[in-house]
């Protein structure tokens, strides 16, 4: 018992010497901070909020009933569709849109004013003007996704890129690297990080994006299942739905991050 | 490895040894806004030998040197490079930075590697030539290692195997050891002129310590305050065959250190 603690002990602090403070043992951390929502949660729902705020064991027994019945599978059909549509669009234009700008002084000037006003404009007031220009059907929920996912996704690659430290690219320089080489060799790896992260946003933005159009134009999908639960007051199961919304989006974000290092920093998993 | 060195005994052969690897002539640069930073700076670099430039800070250095490299474009003036004129950076040259420049996503040995790649190397054979040098800078053991994991006399030695690598004629090293502690940089120094001696390099060398450039180099340049010109040009050539101390305490050392202080002195009062 004693050599185990030690040696759990010693493995904490090595831990702790490299990272710093705070980050001690990441696990017990995350599960803690997680148990701790929770049980507030619990609390919450039973010192009678409101009658409109289930308790998280409700909650959580309409999860798995939802997941059992097979509610989520059909609802995640529906909506997964838009969904990965846009992001796959705003994710590859996007990123290409931002690399443009970040090389080119001229594509800088004409495009960033655009997504600078896109990204501060009230998105969730453009989504209904869309059904306007196209109806209620697929494609208005993928403009959904596209509005909300792009401003992030093309301003984070434009920074990505135009912040590539000078010296790198001037030792690419003297190195002899061609056009092409540069980009690929040096300014999208250095600006992987930003790219990524606003990958990480913009997917995030984008289930918004979809679950609002899901909300305000046509109720189907994930979308419905809150407003359906709403309407006929079934608060733990349409609280259900906006928790498996937030399971989703992260798993999705975190998946996003393991590809980041595997494609382009290889040195993170290592820090 | 064997060819490379028959390939440059070669180029020694073909240009007799008295002409200088490179020269620079006249060259005049002015900053945006009509700042003249230098003003005529000429000199020569003598082959197979180590030239260091000194200077009072802000003197244009740096610049030089970049220019030399075809980093940076001078307003007029020539460099040539074993008599051509140079437009831009070329295989002949490969450049040491202050900052080392390296990639933080790249191992060691894809960094020092890189001058290789990007020339398209077929991946085996860079990696062959890496390893070596890597070993010859004393890095063997860190091959895999990232640059975040080294100390900053290691990163330069990776710049080092890097610049080596690509087996240019002419290195040219931007205050390689500025950012490296005093008992590193001792050490680095020793390592680099046992390793010039045996891989019979040009090199260019800036440096804002006296007794580095002293002790390191066969000829110095040393500029003027800008808009800089070349003050003088001395060749202190040390005898390096009593060990690193005794060159240390030696008068002619001590004494070609102070020539070149008083020199810079006067350039430094306001």
């Amino acid at each position: 018992m004693t050599v185990a603690a030690t040696t759990v002990a010693s493995r904490v602090g090595r831990t702790a010497a490299v990272t710093g403070r705070g980050a001690r043992n990441p696990w017990v951390l995350r599960v803690g901070s997680i148990l701790l929502v929770l049980a507030l949660w619990e609390w919450g729902g039973t010192a009678g909020v409101s009658i409109a705020f289930p308790k998280c064991s409700e909650t959580l027994a309409a999860f798995a009933a939802m997941v059992a019945d097979g509610t989520f599978a059909a609802a995640y059909a529906e909506t997964a569709g838009p969904l990965f549509v846009g992001v796959l669009l705003t994710g590859v234009g996007g990123v290409l849109a931002g690399l443009v700008m970040g090389l080119s002084p001229r594509a800088e000037w004409m495009g960033l004013p655009l997504f600078i006003v896109l990204q501060a404009s009230p998105s969730a007031a453009i989504v209904p003007l869309i059904t306007f220009v196209y109806g209620i059907g697929f494609a208005a929920k993928v403009f959904a996704v596209v509005l909300l996912a792009a401003p992030v996704i093309v301003l984070n690659s434009y920074r990505g890129i135009a912040h590539t430290p000078r010296s790198l690219l001037e030792m690419s320089n003297a190195f002899l690297a061609s056009r092409w080489q540069r980009v690929w060799k040096i300014v999208i790896p250095a600006g992987s990080g930003l790219i990524f992260a606003g990958l990480r946003l913009g997917l995030a933005q984008g289930f918004t994006g979809a679950v609002l159009a899901e909300l305000i134009i046509t109720p189907t999908g994930v979308g419905d299942l809150i407003t359906y639960n709403r309407s006929v007051a079934d608060y733990p199961r349409m609280f259900a739905a906006i928790l498996s919304i937030i399971l989703v989006a992260s798993v999705s974000v975190t998946v996003l991050q393991r590809l980041e290092q595997r494609l382009f920093r290889p040195e993170m998993r290592l820090a | 490895m064997t060819d490379g060195t028959t390939s440059r005994a070669a180029t020694a052969d073909r240009t007799a040894d008295d002409t200088p690897a490179a020269r620079v002539v006249d060259l005049v640069k002015d900053f945006s806004g009509g700042v003249r930073a230098m003003d005529g700076i000429t000199f020569d670099i003598p082959r197979g030998e180590l030239t260091s430039i000194i200077g009072p800070s802000g003197c244009g250095k740096t610049t030089t040197l970049k220019i030399i490299a075809g980093l940076v474009e001078a307003t007029s003036g020539r460099v040539e490079v074993n008599g051509v004129q140079v437009a831009g950076p070329g295989p002949d040259r490969a450049f040491v930075f202050q900052d080392f420049a390296l990639m933080p996503w790249a191992t060691v040995l894809r960094n020092a590697a890189f001058g290789l790649e990007l020339r398209g190397v077929p991946r085996k054979e860079r990696e062959e030539i890496a390893k070596e040098y890597v070993g010859k800078v004393g890095l063997a053991r860190f091959e895999n290692s990232y640059p975040h994991q080294l100390s900053g006399g290691m990163r330069q030695r990776v710049g080092l195997a890097r610049a080596l690598a690509v087996d240019a004629d002419i290195l040219l090293m931007d205050e390689p050891f500025a950012s490296v502690d005093e008992q590193i940089r001792r050490r680095f120094q020793e390592d680099l002129l046992r390793l010039l001696s045996d891989e019979k390099k040009t090199v260019l060398f800036v440096t804002h310590s006296i007794e580095e450039a002293v002790y390191v180099s066969d000829q110095v340049v040393i500029l003027t305050r800008g808009p800089s010109r070349v003050s003088k040009v001395v060749r202190p050539g040390v005898d390096r065959s009593g060990g690193s101390d005794s060159i240390r305490r030696s008068p002619e050392y001590l004494d070609w250190v102070e020539q070149i202080w008083s020199e810079l002195q006067s350039y430094l009062e306001t």
